[in-house]
């Protein structure tokens, strides 16, 4: 009995030390990390909208999108025109974790980008997703005239071989961000700038 | 053993992958790239050392019955402060490594050291044996690494070597999984070979 309260004193000791070292490190690192996630939000941004002269992580509509989700679309503009628009879309269905994707849209609604945020795919096969030879088999197409589905699936974009999982995830997640843009694109344009 | 001793012996002669064959996991995973093994090699002797330190230092307050959950707790604190660092200051290395960081805690290279060597051993002595055995790890991750870098994508650190590409067209298989064994398997092999070269097998 004595013998075992022991060990309750020292593994709630240890835990407590371990806890309070965790708690001091996450306080000093959280504006860092902060900090590195924006710039990666901002470089993302700027990677999948065409040129923009405004700053698109200032200019944006933050709409509700079924019950409790949120997007921010974020708005290009080249001298206050709007040219793109950009959003995060998450596909739920990765092979190893969701797989957070921004993606671009061009004002008629064809894709002018697309980045991966966030993967957990298999090293060597569904990481290339990440890869420009995959992504770049979406930009300028748009949800008119394209089968949104990977080829197996008898859509009109090549799955990457050996990832057909990581590549689905990657095709529908996209095409539900066109789809969403669609619905909502009186309102995210709105404010086009053009004005008489 | 002089500390020094302890230090150097973790490095080569007593090195974790090539001699004692632990941490087989984050060695065969993440060494797709030179500086990916140098970054998950890094990662992991901070890991060691603090861990060694503060096993070694803890050892007379640890009931050796729940050593081992304890010593858990106490890897697994340094994991989570290496990861909340790489994400503050290396983001770059924090996204390609992604996983393997907090698999850290299962490298059994870690949980070895405390049971066998920093449990029973003053603490400066387990601190020379956790950055020896660590840097011994960085050693044969980044050889690793950088094999399979140069035969399976032909640069070395993300910089192209000139001429190799021609010279010899990269493998891609060496990136992939398979090529992680057997890179490892021919690095073994020689390293064994030079070993038994110096010093004739049977006669230790």
């Amino acid at each position: 009995m004595k013998e075992s309260l022991r060990y309750v004193v020292v593994l709630t000791l240890i835990t407590s030390l371990s806890g309070l070292l965790l708690g001091v490190t996450e306080r000093c690192t959280r504006e860092p990390i902060e900090k590195q996630q924006a710039g990666q939000q901002l470089a993302a941004l700027r990677a999948v909208l065409p040129p923009v002269d405004n700053a698109p992580d200032e200019d944006s509509v933050t709409l509700a999108d079924g019950s409790a989700r949120r997007t921010v679309y974020y708005r290009g503009r080249r001298q206050g025109r709007i040219v793109g628009v950009a959003f995060r879309v998450t596909s739920d269905k990765g092979y190893a974790g969701p797989i957070a994707i921004m993606i671009g849209v061009a004002p008629d609604g064809t894709l002018t980008g697309l980045e991966i945020l966030q993967q957990n795919e298999t090293p060597g096969l569904g990481n290339r997703i990440v890869a420009s030879e995959f992504r770049d088999l979406f930009v300028g197409k748009g949800l008119n005239g394209y089968r949104w589905r990977v080829r197996k699936d008898g859509g009109d974009f090549d799955q990457i071989s050996g990832a057909t999982i990581s590549s689905r995830a990657v095709v529908e997640g996209v095409a539900e961000g066109l789809e969403r843009f669609r619905r909502h694109a009186g309102v995210i344009l709105a404010d086009s700038g053009e004005r008489p | 053993m002089s500390h020094a001793d302890v230090f150097v012996r973790g490095i080569w002669s007593n090195n974790a992958v090539f001699k004692l064959v632990l941490g087989m996991c984050p060695t065969l995973a993440v060494t797709t790239t030179a500086g990916n093994g140098l970054g998950m090699g890094l990662a992991t002797t901070f890991v060691l050392l603090c861990s060694n330190a503060a096993v070694s230092a803890l050892r007379h307050l640890i009931p050796s019955k729940i050593r081992i959950p304890c010593f858990i707790v106490v890897i697994a604190t340094f994991v989570s402060i290496v990861q909340l660092l790489m994400e503050a200051y290396v983001f770059a290395l924090y996204q390609a490594l992604g996983i393997f960081i907090p698999l850290i805690v299962v490298n059994c290279l870690i949980l070895g050291r405390a049971e066998a060597f920093a449990c029973r051993r003053r603490v400066w002595e387990a601190a020379a044996d956790g950055a020896g055995m660590g840097l011994g790890f960085t050693l044969a991750l980044v050889l690793l690494g950088a094999a399979r870098e140069l035969l399976g994508s032909g640069s070395l650190f993300g910089l192209g070597v000139p001429g190799l590409q021609q010279a010899l067209p990269p493998v891609l298989l060496l990136v992939l999984p398979p090529g992680a064994f057997l890179a490892l398997g021919f690095l073994l092999a020689a390293i064994n070979g030079c070993r038994n070269r110096r010093m004739p097998p049977g006669k230790p």
